[in-house]
């Protein structure tokens, strides 16, 4: 984004020009129009729009943005440790997409409602979710793990996409709150807005389409959050679309912005400025982060089968964490005794995240039961009652005739 | 007779389509490069190009919406829905498109159109990754519903679904993609009416009927039965729809007792079905009501109690012993 806000005017991009810079952009050139504050350098430029953001962030705050980052990459580390050796079942590790994640959730006010998808864990820290909580459901002993009302941080969603239309009517639910209010003044409640997060992949599902348009058409209070890490498991951004993804918010009738994922700082100020855009009441804007996910999709996957490591290596070299210790360091803002107490946190951090991983309690299939619906309901109760007859039947009998047989006598 | 898995069985039986049939073509998320989460089409763009194996966007709407335009123009696609949990976006398209595009058209219009979603739980996964939603799709009339057990069938099924002209979905028990067994690669497969039940099993105090990742289970439990003196009859379905009636009457008749296994919920499923149909055409033959063993009525529990969930040998043997004991 250069001189100007984000417009949503046609700016006239020929899609076949566009296809030769997207397939750049797979092989890691980012395209000209994108919003970077901190290069990988480590040095800080200027914009026309978006400094007077960054200019906001104490020294305090930019040494809070590192000390986070570096916090959930020790985790992430962790936890795919934890999956190795067999403490959980599976892990989606975030290792590139720190900036995307630390930067937006802390532009975000605690009164804004987020739905992540669920590869955001940097999120989740921004938002005090205890982070052994979150390994609840890879450890497979949940399908959540936190109360979403406790830091209004949904739970993960693994259907794709589906969530993008909830954060659309829960921003209309924030708009009618407003009317509420306004006719009552004590119940007034700070403005907020809603953030939905998905991937390059899941913007190809329908429902982003239809969450678009129903954002659109009511001016809904949301920022779309997509995290472009280039790769859906194995396939490739540009066969989910051969424009920038920020592009389509202008068919939508809205703003949208690609940012530099990977610059913490520009990351911060584009969503502070969208949260503020939306919150005002001017409807929705699209963030498209252009990152990496420099790991494997998920611990199952082999990103060997379909990537070459010198993309790889190419992005590791605009690391998220690197550019922005080199800022502190050459500003005087962090010295090595800063880095070291931030390494030591994040040490105690794993230690605690490991601790309390082994120690998840198994949940009992009773309590399945118990929450499948919110009032009773006479055929949950026989399924219960009939399982409770048949468990008892197997008390104080130690080889069934089936469980001889499972044991392959 | 070659040995091979469940996975590599329906990797060559679509080999063998691709080669055989040049308007075949294969469609999904992941199934190019990487072969699919459970490499089932490992190595088919290599051989066949992304024409004819297309790792599409990841929308399940657009995979099956395209798919139906394509078997109108007379392509023959077989669709690969990457989970069970996720075939719900396309849920509409199946349903509503798909499968009454036939009956709309009076019959002018075939759109043969083959879905193969891995389904069913027991692998320890997430949340979406574990459903049996088979009756979902069995209650929509203008699909035809298979699932093999063994590699033989997986084989020959998937190209038997190919050659037909409706709809096909493929419910693939993926946790049984590892499941060694023999494959003859010679039999007059398409012979092989992938619509009938086999009988794996003889026995002659009751039956019990089961099919895709619970027909081992079927078979374990019969053979732990009858160290107790029980002869018990085992069945494999192999077709959802249509079901093979026939075949679980006649055996019904013989045995006068039916249990029938799915790890789908059991409220609204398959198994009500067979038990409602089977009191009407065995009623006399009955010694027992017919017993299903199936899942509970609530969402695919996580997985460290899937084991409390899961039909398994013993939930079988109790079913037995309330059949036997009427
Ligand atoms: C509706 C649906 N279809 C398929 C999947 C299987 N799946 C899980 S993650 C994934 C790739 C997602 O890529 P992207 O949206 O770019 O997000 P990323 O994982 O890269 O963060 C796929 C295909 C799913 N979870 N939901």
């Amino acid at each position: 984004m250069g001189t100007h806000l984000p417009s949503t005017e046609f700016d006239g991009t020929a899609v076949d020009d566009q296809r030769e810079a997207d397939a750049e952009a797979v092989m890691g050139e980012p395209p000209a129009q994108m919003v970077q504050l901190l290069g990988p350098d480590g040095k800080l430029g200027a914009d026309p729009v978006f400094s007077e953001y960054a200019d906001k962030l104490t020294p305090e705050d930019l040494r809070g943005l590192y000390a986070d980052m570096a916090a959930i990459r020790r985790f992430d580390v962790e936890a795919t440790a934890l999956q190795r050796q067999g403490q959980l079942a599976l892990w989606v590790p975030l290792t590139g997409q720190e900036a995307a994640q630390i930067g937006s959730g802390r532009a975000s006010q605690p009164q804004d409602y987020i739905f992540p998808t669920y590869r955001e864990h940097g999120v989740a820290l921004t938002r005090n979710v205890d982070l052994a909580e979150l390994l609840r459901q890879f450890r497979g002993v949940s399908n959540g793990g936190w109360n979403p009302k406790d830091t209004n941080f949904h739970l993960y969603t693994l259907v794709l996409a589906a969530q993008t239309l909830h954060a659309v009517g829960y921003a209309m639910g924030i708009q009618r709150d407003q009317k509420l209010a306004a006719s009552d003044r004590a119940g007034r409640q700070p403005d907020a807005a809603v953030i939905a997060y998905f991937g390059d992949g899941a913007s190809s599902e329908g429902d982003v389409h239809e969450s678009m348009v129903f954002a659109s058409s009511y001016k809904a209070p949301v920022v779309f959050f997509c995290q472009n890490n280039h790769w859906a498991i194995s396939v490739p951004t540009n066969v989910q679309t051969r424009v920038p993804l920020s592009n389509r918010a202008k068919g939508y009738g809205f703003p949208g912005i690609r940012v530099d994922g990977n610059d913490v700082v520009a990351v911060h100020a584009v969503t502070e400025w969208a949260l503020e855009h939306a919150r005002q009441g001017k409807g929705p804007v699209l963030i498209e982060a252009f990152t990496y996910r420099v790991g494997a999709h998920t611990t199952a996957d082999d990103p060997t089968k379909y990537r070459h490591s010198d993309e790889e290596d190419a992005w590791r070299a605009k690391d998220p964490l690197a550019r922005l210790e080199k800022y502190l360091r050459a500003e005087g803002l962090a010295d090595d005794a800063y880095f070291a107490k931030v390494k030591s946190d994040g040490d105690e951090l794993a230690a605690y995240v490991r601790r309390t991983a082994h120690d998840l309690e198994n949940p009992d299939i009773r309590t399945a039961f118990a929450n499948v619906y919110a009032e009773a309901h006479p055929l949950v109760a026989e399924e219960l009652a009939w399982f409770e007859e048949y468990s008892a039947g197997f008390a104080g009998e130690e080889e069934s005739a089936g469980q001889a047989a499972k044991a392959g006598h | 007779m070659t040995t091979m898995t469940i996975a590599k069985a329906i990797n060559e039986g679509l080999r063998a389509t691709l080669a055989a049939n040049p308007k075949s073509l294969l469609m999904g998320e992941d199934i190019g490069p990487l072969g699919g989460v459970y490499r089932v089409t490992d190595g088919l763009i290599g051989e066949f190009g992304p024409d004819r194996v297309v790792d599409t966007p990841l929308a399940e709407s657009g995979i099956i919406g395209t798919a139906i335009g394509l078997a109108l123009r007379g392509y023959s696609p077989v669709c690969e829905i990457q989970f069970d949990g996720f075939v719900f976006p396309g849920f509409n398209q199946i349903t509503t498109q798909l499968a009454k595009m036939h009956a709309r058209s009076n019959g002018s219009l075939t759109v043969p159109v083959v879905i193969r979603i891995p389904y069913g739980g027991g692998i320890g996964s997430v949340e979406h990754h574990s459903e049996s939603p088979e009756a979902l799709f069995a209650h929509t009339a203008g699909l035809r519903i298979i699932t093999p057990s063994n590699p033989h069938d997986a084989y020959w099924m998937v190209q038997q679904a190919v050659q037909c002209q409706d709809p096909v979905i493929i419910f693939e028990p993926k946790r049984r993609y590892w499941l060694k067994g023999d494959v003859d690669v010679q039999a007059p497969g398409p012979a092989e009416d992938p619509f009938k039940a086999h009988v794996l099993r003889e026995g002659t105090d009751a039956t019990v009927v089961a099919y895709g990742p619970l027909v081992p289970v079927a078979l374990a439990a019969a053979n732990a039965a009858e160290e107790d003196g029980r002869s018990v009859e085992v069945i494999d379905l192999r077709s959802i729809s249509p079901i093979d009636f026939d075949t679980v009457t006649a055996s019904v008749k013989k045995t006068g007792r039916l249990i029938v296994a799915h790890e789908a919920p059991t409220f609204g499923g398959i198994g009500g079905e067979i038990a409602a149909r089977i009191s009407e055409r065995a009623f006399h033959s009955l010694e027992s009501p017919v017993i299903r063993v199936g899942g509970f009525h609530m969402p695919y529990p996580v997985a460290k109690v899937e084991e409390d969930y899961l039909p398994d040998i013993d939930r079988i043997l109790e079913a037995l012993d309330r059949a036997l004991s009427y």
